[in-house]
């Protein structure tokens, strides 16, 4: 469940690219409880890292209180169509995932 | 314990983590503080000033505690950071976005809210800090289920 599919798309605006990615993650925040009242554990991301042709470009420290499947959208000061971007993430279990796009 | 040792390890460890080192580790006690004050003190942020250059954009009211939509644009001029608090959540901090060279100090993003609060921003800029907070009001929290 939780490394399911991301989703990201990168597009030139004016005077800025627009990334715009999903993450699949349940962000559990350990105070939720089950049908059968017990606790759901705490399992969340907490790194993000954003990497414009292989430069890391944002990095990022994030809490439980992001939302279930995290959206975000950055901006990147300039950019070309092509430009390869790939943003990664690593939660508290220790799982990861990354997606990567180009530019258009 | 020695705390000049103490405090000479900790602001070791913050230079070798600037800038950008791939994956710095989760500030595990910034985040594990339970109130905002806490959470900028153990991230080295003191005297921060207040400015309209850190801009909040998100709804007065939030009917869903657990899907908040936050847009945060700072203005301040060499911003290299950005801080996320929600004040009154259990665990404040919600988030670190550090921004190298050729990105805008531009993030947005769904926040979790248990309650109407303030949203607390701090920028840094050259080692400054400037903040702004704006208030969500929730009619259905969020953090619990």
């Amino acid at each position: 469940m939780a490394a399911g599919p991301m989703k990201m798309r990168a597009t030139l605006a004016g005077g800025y690219t627009d990334v715009r990615v999903l993450m699949t993650h349940p962000m559990e925040t350990g105070q939720r409880k089950d049908a059968e009242g017990k606790l759901v554990p705490l399992h969340f991301i907490q790194n993000l890292t954003v990497k414009v042709n292989g430069r890391a470009v944002i990095e990022a420290q994030i809490s439980q209180a992001v939302s279930r499947n995290p959206v975000f959208s950055f901006r990147l000061r300039a950019g070309a169509k092509g430009d390869k971007i790939e943003v990664s993430w690593l939660d508290n279990e220790g799982e990861t995932n990354k997606t990567e796009t180009a530019v258009v | 314990m020695n705390p000049l040792r103490r405090t000479l390890l900790g602001a070791a460890t913050v230079l070798l983590l600037r800038p950008l080192a791939a994956l710095a580790a989760w500030q595990k006690e910034a985040f594990g503080a339970k109130s905002a004050p806490d959470a900028l003190k153990s991230l080295g942020v003191a005297n921060a000033a207040p400015s309209q250059d850190v801009v909040i954009e998100a709804p007065q009211i939030a009917e869903n505690g657990a899907v908040v939509p936050v847009e945060i644009t700072s203005n301040v001029k060499g911003t290299t950071s950005i801080l996320v608090l929600i004040d009154r959540n259990p665990f404040p901090l919600v988030g670190k976005f550090d921004f190298a060279e050729g990105t805008l100090p531009f993030v947005k993003v769904n926040l979790k809210m248990g309650e109407t609060s303030d949203v607390r921003v701090v920028a840094e800029a050259g080692g400054k800090h400037y903040f702004a907070t704006r208030e969500i009001k929730v009619t259905i929290g969020g953090c619990g289920g």
